[in-house]
């Protein structure tokens, strides 16, 4: 008898820690967002044109629009959960969201804690320039002014693999290497293509064009490690928001360019 | 103080600090060769006596002297394009050079030229000499003799003031080593090694104006 309660006992401990035990243990993520009717998103807010606030408080961007397509499609509210760069990944592993859309790049270290989806958003270095300004690959630099900033990841890829006769002109910061190129003193500028479509959102009368790219990270969605089936409804979602031109009006909503088609 | 210093990794960019050094020298003799000329025709203006010029030579001289160096070169590097003139850096920054210096080195001859004692006009005038003989013979190089230390200073803070260039990407000596320190992340060491070449050139700078000055003004002077 005294066995038999002791069994029980540890028979219910163990239950409860089943309970609260996170990951693959516990109920099916896909299931729980259908059923709640609403998906948290993790969200940057102070990441424009990936998330910001906007003048009513609310925050919009590329990754808000995101989020609100995938809830959407899954056919429940979207939560949004701001989040920073560097609490992100936790607000996923704690189930504080069930999804992170906030710009994050993939590498080994996250891929140890978290799954990551398809890419949906471009995130690279590139050289940019007018439509007129003909530069395919890295040769064509050959004798053309390239603007770039000092020190960044721009300069010292682009140091490396350009051509003798290309004239590199650094600037001390962005605001140097875009000026030089609005003034025309550069043909083509080296930076982010968050950087060009900063630009492009003022519209100017030179407008940097992606030319060919440099280093290229695009972003993903992290989705909590063994979730299978949601990780699967997530890359249905995004494949067919990249077909069916959704994810490209977003990408020239935010981006001021249209979705690399190797994306 | 735990701090190692790592001099070798600022001398493997030698050859970036030589072009700098070149460009910070070449940039302050073409700049004072014509910056001091046009102090001279500014400093003739404006003692002329002929009223137009004055306010003109004035009206260029105040704007310069009471706008930052770093605002002139951003107006003729990022603002002249607008209107059609594309200079490259090195002659935006020659340019924002000369009309700087151009400007202090006015008024400072005026002052020179200005204390030119009026019985030695007056001596010129009545051996009939025209107001251009009077300048040439009487007025400017004694001028140029008493203001000759006031115009070295001015001139080694423009090449010192030559640093600012770096911001329009003129690769002179600052540029050198904010590229340097941008790569080697040593930024003690760079500055360092670039604040002695600076100092360096500077008391150069101040040796050979000292020359120049005791050859050129100092025996006519002795004979005056």
């Amino acid at each position: 008898m005294r066995f038999a309660k002791f069994l029980g006992a540890v028979g219910f401990a163990a239950a409860l820690f089943a309970a609260a035990a996170p990951g693959p243990a516990r109920a099916d993520a896909l299931e729980t967002i259908t059923k709640a009717g609403v998906l948290k998103v993790a969200v940057p807010q102070d990441f424009p044109p990936f998330g910001s606030v906007g003048p009513d408080l609310k925050p919009l961007g590329y990754d808000i629009d995101t989020a609100t397509l995938i809830a959407k499609e899954l056919g429940v509210k979207v939560e949004l959960v701001p989040v920073t760069s560097t609490n992100r990944i936790p607000y996923l592993t704690t189930g504080k969201a069930d999804l992170v859309i906030s710009s994050l790049g993939k590498n080994a270290e996250r891929e140890k804690v978290i799954d990551f989806s398809v890419a949906y958003a471009p995130f690279f270095n590139g050289v940019f320039g007018p439509d007129n300004v003909k530069a395919d690959k890295v040769d064509d630099l050959a004798g053309k002014a390239v603007g770039v900033t000092r020190g960044s990841v721009e300069d010292i890829e682009l140091s490396k693999v350009a051509p003798a006769s290309a004239n590199i002109r650094r600037y001390e910061d962005n605001n140097g290497t875009i000026s030089a190129f609005l003034s025309g003193q550069v043909e083509l500028i080296a930076t982010g293509n968050v950087v060009a479509a900063a630009i492009l959102e003022r519209n100017p009368p030179r407008k940097p064009v992606s030319k060919f790219l440099i280093k290229n990270s695009p972003c993903f969605i992290g989705v909590s490690k063994g979730e299978t089936a949601l990780l699967e409804k997530v890359n249905a979602i995004i494949a067919k928001a990249k077909t069916d031109g959704s994810l490209d009006a977003i990408a020239q909503k935010w981006l001021k360019a249209p979705l690399p088609k190797d994306l | 103080m735990a701090y190692s210093f790592d001099f070798p990794a600022v001398f493997d960019y030698t050859p970036v600090l030589v072009d700098g050094v070149v460009l910070t020298a070449a940039l302050t003799v073409v700049s004072t060769v014509a910056g001091v000329s046009i102090g001279i025709a500014g400093a003739a203006a404006r003692t002329s006596g002929v009223k137009a010029l004055d306010t003109a030579v004035g009206v260029y001289v105040e704007v310069i002297r009471n706008t930052p160096f770093l605002v002139q070169l951003f107006f003729i590097f990022f603002g002249l394009p607008t209107l059609g003139i594309r200079l490259p850096e090195w002659q935006a920054a020659v340019l924002a050079m000369v009309v700087n210096l151009g400007a202090y080195s006015t008024e400072i001859i005026r002052a020179g030229i200005q204390a030119t004692p009026r019985g030695l006009i007056e001596a010129g005038e009545s051996l009939a000499m025209t107001r251009a003989e009077i300048f040439r013979h009487i007025v400017i190089k004694p001028a140029m003799k008493k203001i000759w230390p006031a115009l070295s200073s001015q001139i080694v803070i423009v090449m010192l003031g030559s640093s600012v260039c770096s911001q329009i990407a003129a690769e002179e000596l600052t540029f050198a080593a904010n590229f340097i320190q941008s790569r080697n992340f040593r930024p003690f060491e760079v500055y360092f090694v670039v604040t002695a070449l600076y100092l360096g050139l500077a008391v150069l700078l101040r040796w050979l104006l000292a020359r120049f000055g005791n050859l050129v003004f100092a025996r006519r002077a002795a004979r005056a």
